[in-house]
């Protein structure tokens, strides 16, 4: 595995991919709109309030979930708030290093906190303890630990196995308007179930769920955040490359017939014993 | 921001908060070569946003190991001015937002240049927002083209962009500050005018199919009428530049 592992694709090697691709093929073996295989445990983290751990080929990614009590924003007084995080760590693939945030980490978690937010994911109005003074803040934190490829998809898997298997304590207000928390624990209130589809444009081929071999070799990316009833709640395009209007028809096409695939992962999640139907 | 927000963003007769039509954007004025130290920079004024763009280079990386061995290394540097914002003053320390937009400005960018040509170089391409009224990522990267061709940088097309939004269900085009911040959507769109190819799209909200290939098609439109504007500023620039030099051999 480690020997595959290079940040420029030698020449020849790129040349290989960019004609297997004009011919249908792909390193791995799959066909261009085929997902790889998606394994998703919860609960490993047992000091975090929900946790998940997806499996896409060889790419891994854990997010956790933490809330904690606090003062709303002030521009949305009467909502709980929703915080990503992400962080690509050395511990995930050589060619991370250690140090501050840069533009790769910032874009994840931007990319994962707008689909969430716009599906919604998080009935936010419903995280409100005292109207204008105590919220439930919600912390998702998403650590790639193996780098085999789309980091977003992944991610949205993770951060949604997270989110889907939360339970937050039960509050009660006192009279004297002190908040308290019981013993009782409460799934978060979840309103959607939002999926990133990712696909990659290698010469004039689309592929969906691209590797990391084939990212280092494709031109662009396109990512779509796909609600429950097939709304677009979030599209980034990445990638020194550009899209046609016609690729970017039918790349969202693509990313429409995986969607179900993938919350289906995330809905047996919730039937085996994890957060209330929203 | 999704949802209802109880503002009124269209008027009774469908017209918006500024007498826009949902398909018209805002006065767009660009200028080139604003700058004297830049080996390129424009000028963009899109309705009340006022951007400048600097460009420094083909010039030697620093630091050197940066380096690519085959082509340019294009970095972008997007920054609000700290009073640049409606709301209280944005720190000058860089944020989030700025990083995330900053790389995909530079990927919206990096489709029209021959960055092969200069292999071993670096482009520095410094995008300040005077004054922000919504739309400010792609009338940078608009800025940021012109900037481009003003240092004489090999392109194979310029870029514009323009954002689609949605505002009370209804898809408008160039959103303002307001609508922005009180409409149902945004769509960050930049594409090379001449190609027709898209080099960067965002979104947040929700869309439906349909919504999604119409937007991409008003974002054609408008980003054409930019492109005029653009090509406007940069001959002026040269027939300026021309005079000047038959001036001094006379």
């Amino acid at each position: 595995m480690s020997e595959r592992i290079y940040t420029v694709v030698p020449a020849p090697r790129r040349e290989a991919i960019r004609s297997m691709a004009k011919r249908g093929e792909r390193v791995d073996g799959r066909k261009p709109e085929e997902y790889r295989e998606v394994k998703l445990e919860v609960g490993m983290a047992g000091n975090a309030d929900g946790s998940a751990k997806v499996s896409l080929g060889h790419t891994k990614v854990i997010a956790g979930v933490k809330v904690s009590l606090g003062q709303p924003f002030p521009d949305a007084p009467n909502a709980g708030v929703q915080i990503v995080h992400a962080e690509l760590i050395p511990l995930a693939s050589p060619i991370f290093e250690p140090g501050p945030p840069d533009e790769n980490d910032v874009e994840l978690a931007r990319v994962i906190d707008r689909g969430l937010r716009s599906a919604p994911a998080l009935k936010l109005e419903e995280l409100v303890v005292v109207p204008g003074k105590q919220v439930w803040r919600v912390f998702v934190d998403i650590y790639p630990i193996d780098h085999d490829g789309n980091f977003i998809d992944a991610s949205g898997l993770a951060a949604m196995g997270a989110l889907l298997s939360a339970k937050i304590p039960k509050t009660v207000v006192t009279p004297d308007g002190a908040v308290a928390k019981t013993e009782e624990k409460v799934p978060l209130p979840i309103a959607d179930i939002p999926v990133f589809v990712t696909i990659a444009k290698i010469g004039d081929v689309l592929v969906v769920d691209p590797c990391y071999e084939e990212e280092l070799v494709m031109d662009a990316r396109i990512t779509f955040a796909l609600t429950k009833d097939d709304r677009v709640c979030a599209i980034q395009k990445g990638g020194r490359g550009s899209f046609t209007p016609e690729e970017i028809e039918r790349a969202l096409d693509m990313a429409l017939s995986v969607a179900p695939r993938l919350r289906a992962a995330l809905e047996n999640l919730r039937q085996s014993g994890g957060a209330s139907p929203p | 921001m999704t949802g209802a927000s109880g503002i009124k963003l269209l008027t009774e007769d469908g017209r918006r908060l500024d007498g826009r039509a949902l398909n018209e954007i805002r006065r767009c004025r660009i200028e080139a070569g604003v700058l004297k130290n830049a080996d390129g920079s424009a000028y963009i004024e899109l309705g009340r946003n006022k951007i400048i763009v600097a460009v420094y280079g083909p010039r030697e990386v620093h630091p050197r190991h940066e380096a690519l061995p085959d082509r340019m290394l294009l970095r972008c540097r997007y920054s609000m001015l700290p009073f640049s914002v409606a709301d209280e003053r944005k720190s000058p320390a860089p944020t989030r937002r700025e990083v995330e937009i900053s790389k995909v400005i530079r990927e919206a960018l990096e489709p029209a240049i021959f960055l092969e040509e200069f292999p071993r170089t670096s482009v520095d391409v410094y995008i300040e927002v005077i004054e922000a009224d919504g739309s400010t990522r792609v009338a940078s990267i608009t800025a940021a083209a012109v900037a481009l061709a003003d240092a004489g940088i090999p392109m194979k097309d310029l870029v514009a962009g323009v954002s689609i939004g949605k505002i009370e269900g209804k898809l408008a085009v160039d959103l303002s500050g307001i609508e922005d911040q009180y409409g149902e959507g945004d769509m960050p769109i930049a594409m090379m005018p001449r190609l027709g190819e898209i080099t960067l799209m965002q979104a947040d909200g929700r869309f439906t199919r349909e919504e999604i290939v119409q937007a991409l098609k008003m974002a054609r439109e408008a980003i054409l009428k930019l492109y005029e504007e653009q090509k406007r500023a940069l001959k002026e620039r040269y027939s300026m530049v021309l005079a000047t030099e038959l001036g001094e051999e006379r």
